[in-house]
């Protein structure tokens, strides 16, 4: 596979506030690529670094094995979806589809059918003559996903694209993104804080802390074997295991991570202090303590439920207990 | 041809637009060069100009301008004569913020909690259009109003109170020969002139409380006056600040309407512009100017610790 | 207390507020008619149409009127060129002197007019520049700056960001970016800050006085009628057409911008 997108040494810093710090990267042609993190944590400037919206401090930038430096953003080869979509407010929506085409100085009657073919695209045909305003959030974001498509972009770069839409649209567009990704073979790179979203759609997950990449790998890989506490506790919400615990355990001082589904009630095991006690729907969610160490059960439907204030003893099978590299 | 050219001019464009997207800096110095220089130096140079005067001094005999650092200037401010209009000034701003304030407050307050929909856009337009109208001719309606043979006067006699007006103008300072020329016209006319300066910034305020807050104060058992006293009042005062910093600087500073409306007693706009006129004591005059600058800058600090520039 | 009425004593003060507003500004009407035309006697001994066809045969007040218009086209136009730079530099980037611009192109309209006047001035009479039309406009445009700033910046505010970024994005450089995708954003704001800053203009006096040689424009016409009553009957009139003439462009400035962040008029 040829490199789509290729970060060397690149950091962004603002004064002493280090957005990104020392990336390193590569992204494959035709890949759908997650940048995954909290707020902050420097997944969105990354985006925008491509884009070319923001310039690095150090370190070098490949879009397409050209180098990025110096290159405005009007003269890369890739487009954007924004969080906010961006749509032009005073055009409709087959002009604002038709916007970039426009500025290539593709003839009208071409651009506008090349729009409309767009706007099918996603679902939107009919729609061409209407104003941005009049749409729901969900067509909007069809409207900038078919601006930014119809310029035929050799990479997408998508920005929380879903993040202002309600479950049931998030989960529907989920779908659809992934489809046009497979039947369009171009490059996405798609930056989520919602770890089910990027888990579930991308072929890859980078995942961001403080400007740096913690860990990149397979969606599994990411989910089941965490490198670092952060990692766990953010993409799987893992009950984390101190090494000190794990000292004890396992006989070896690194951090630990057990999912809270593989804890169940045992005979042997640790003997824990329940905290609290949820009802999910599918499935109920016992917190407690052992010792000093937090940990979090989830029991399937139908168990039977502990009570808050109860000492009851947890275990867990031996393989799913994933142990962290040491510190 | 043509599109050759077009070619060529869109070249061009599009390589300073490149170079500007890789000098980010270099736009906005190019953006802000202008304005900077316009005002920068055809502004500012001014007004230093005229400050860096008032150091200077002007030799009583000869009236000629002496180009010596001094402070002499600023201590002919202090003159028993020039003082008082200094105080005059100051005491005639601060009256006619207090009244603005007092008839502009019900204006802005119901135009912002009260007034929906048409009658909305009714009351905007019924403080927009006094503030922008012409100064001069808001002045002159005055001088028609207050003229002996005008309105009020005539209201007066109308209504058989001619003694009640008499008996007021008799009254010394704020008296006089008629209302025209009575301190008392001079304030009703800056009343009228600055007052829509004041109702603006306040509705602004009060228009910024948001209605759950006095919801909230009415569901704590607030009854509405009290509502009124301890969440409305205090909410809306940066908002009567502001309007106050128009008020009192706009008062401090004009030298028409105490001109064209009032006794023969000079406030300092006035000395300002009789000294630099016909008296020709520049240093004077520029140090007279300095009097208001340093009013205001002393007003606008207290302002700002009162958080009134976010209602401006 | 939206849904409350309000109480009557508000209603009369909030009445009583407006009516002391707009009822001297009314007066001028009808003053526009009366026949008495050598004191400003009330009531109208009675009503006359003939001051309108005298003030029309006067070429004092034509040149007058000429010159303001001049002078407020132009000071307008270079307020606008200025405003809007000023605007898209302040909105543009954080950049370290964003407090002391604003607060320069706010200077000229906060400080007295007097001060603002007599500067120039004597900063005339120093550099030996000769009073003329253009030391008119030079003022004139100086205080015109912010009216348009303070209607453009906000707007800018509005329509940088992701737009300008998503613009770029689509091929477009910066000239193409302003041409397509803000100056339509910001017209309307341009326009009423025009208008405006036209109005302003039109009407300002105090450091007219101190920037005009010989010429008069309408405004300083009126202070002389003011100030040395000769022809009433003729101020009268022009007085009116002046409050009608400045009426239009707050009437249109107030319509572009209803409804959208900017408030028309903030500025002055």
């Amino acid at each position: 596979m040829t490199s789509a997108i290729g970060f060397s040494g690149v950091s962004r810093h603002y004064g002493d506030v280090k957005a990104v710090d020392n990336l390193n990267l590569d992204i494959a042609e035709g890949e759908f690529f997650a940048m995954l993190g909290p707020s902050g944590s420097g997944k969105t400037t990354s985006l925008r670094l491509i884009a070319g919206f923001e310039r690095p401090t150090a370190g070098e930038i490949r879009i397409f094995g050209q180098v990025a430096q110096g290159i405005p953003p009007y003269k890369r080869n890739v487009n954007t979806v924004f969080q906010d979509y961006a749509l032009f407010p005073h055009l409709n929506v087959r002009d604002n589809v038709a916007y970039g085409l426009m500025i290539a100085g593709t003839p009208k009657r071409q651009r506008q059918k090349s729009a409309d073919e767009a706007l099918g695209m996603v679902a939107l045909g009919g729609y061409g003559d209407r104003k941005p305003s009049e749409l729901s959030g969900g067509q909007r974001q069809r409207v900038a996903l078919a601006r930014a498509l119809v310029n035929k972009p050799k990479a997408l770069l998508l920005d929380e694209p879903l993040g202002a839409l309600d479950l049931k649209l998030r989960e529907q567009m989920q779908e659809e993104l992934k489809t046009l990704q497979r039947s369009l073979g171009i490059t996405f790179i798609f930056v989520t804080h919602d770890q089910g979203e990027a888990l579930s759609m991308a072929d890859r997950v980078a995942v961001f802390n403080n400007g740096q990449i913690v860990q990149i790998g397979a969606p599994e890989d990411i989910y089941y074997r965490p490198k670092t506490p952060f990692v766990a506790d953010f993409v799987g919400s893992s009950n984390v295991l101190p090494p000190e615990f794990m000292n004890g355990l396992v006989g070896k001082s690194s951090y630990g991570a057990v999912r809270p589904e593989a804890v169940r009630l045992a005979e042997q095991g640790q003997s824990a202090l329940v905290r609290s006690v949820s009802f999910l729907g599918a499935a109920t969610r016992v917190t407690m303590d052992i010792g000093n160490v937090p940990m979090t059960m989830l029991m399937p439907k139908g168990a039977a439920v502990p009570k808050a204030g109860e000492t009851v003893t947890v275990d867990w099978a031996a393989e799913d207990l994933h142990v962290m590299a040491p510190a | 041809m043509s599109s050759s050219v077009d070619t060529q001019a869109r070249g061009f464009l599009t390589s300073l637009s490149d170079t500007l997207w890789r000098k980010p800096g270099l736009l906005v110095f190019l953006l802000i060069l202008p304005p900077a220089l316009w005002l920068g130096i055809i502004y500012l140079g001014s007004l230093f100009a005229l400050l860096a005067q008032s150091f200077f001094s002007i030799d009583e005999f000869t009236g000629i301008i002496q180009y010596e650092l001094t402070f002499k200037t600023y201590a002919e401010l202090f003159r028993p004569s020039n003082f008082d209009i200094i105080i005059r000034t100051v005491v005639m701003s601060a009256a006619v913020t207090i009244a603005a304030a007092i008839i502009g407050f019900p204006v802005a307050y119901y135009a912002a909690r009260y007034a929906r929909g048409k009658w909305k856009a009714l009351f905007y337009l019924g403080v927009m259009m006094p503030l922008w109208s012409s100064y001069l001719v808001k002045v002159y309606s005055w001088k028609l109003i207050l003229a002996k043979e005008g309105i009020l006067n005539w209201l007066f006699e109308t209504l058989h109170l001619g003694w009640l007006l008499n008996a007021y103008l008799s009254i010394p300072i704020i008296g006089g020969n008629s209302l025209s020329v009575s301190a008392t016209g001079t304030f009703l006319v800056f009343l009228y002139v600055w007052l829509p300066f004041m109702i603006l910034p306040v509705q602004a305020a009060l228009e910024r409380v948001p209605q759950s807050m006095l919801e909230a104060s009415g569901d704590l058992g607030a009854h509405p006056a009290q509502t009124f006293r301890h969440v409305l009042l205090p909410l809306a005062l940066p908002g009567v600040i502001a309007g106050s910093i128009f008020t009192f600087s706009l008062t401090l500073g004009d030298y028409i309407i105490p001109q064209i409306v009032g006794s023969s007693r000079r406030f300092i706009g006035q000395a300002v512009y009789a000294y630099q006129g016909t008296a020709g004591n520049i240093p004077l005059a520029a140090a007279f100017a300095v009097v208001p600058i340093l009013l205001m800058a002393v007003y606008l600090w207290i302002a700002k610790r009162q958080g009134a520039f976010d209602a401006l | 207390m939206h849904s409350d009425r309000a109480p009557l004593g508000l209603k009369l003060a909030a009445a009583f507020g407006l009516a002391f507003m707009h009822l001297p500004i009314l007066l001028i009407f009808v003053y526009a008619f009366t026949t008495e035309d050598k004191s400003y006697q009330w009531p109208p001994p009675g009503f006359t149409l003939k001051w309108f066809a005298v003030t029309w045969e006067r070429p004092d007040v034509w040149e007058a009127m000429q010159l303001s218009l001049k002078v407020a086209s132009i000071s307008t136009v270079i307020a606008l060129v200025l405003g809007t730079l000023c605007a898209a530099a302040v909105s543009r980037t954080r950049f370290f002197g964003r407090e002391v611009i604003s607060l320069l192109v706010i200077l000229p309209i906060a400080l007295p007019g007097i001060i603002t006047g007599i500067s120039l001035r004597s900063a005339f009479n120093l550099a030996d520049i000769p009073f003329s039309f253009w030391t008119i406009v030079l003022g004139h445009a100086t205080f015109c700056v912010v009216v348009v700033y303070n209607n453009a910046v906000a707007r800018f505010r509005r329509v940088s960001g992701s737009l300008i970024e998503a613009s770029m994005d689509l091929g477009a450089n910066s000239f193409q970016t302003f041409r397509y995708i803000i100056l339509p954003n910001i017209s309307t704001a341009l326009l009423a800050g025009g208008m405006l800053a036209f109005a302003l203009s039109f009407d300002e006096v105090i450091v007219t006085t101190f920037t005009a040689g010989q010429q008069q424009t309408l405004p300083i016409w009126m202070l002389e009628e003011l100030v040395r009553p000769r022809e009433r009957p003729v101020t009268n009139v022009v007085a009116m057409v002046v409050v009608l003439v400045t009426f239009l462009p707050i009437l249109g400035a107030y319509y572009l911008t209803r409804g959208t962040d900017t408030v028309a008029g903030q500025g002055k």
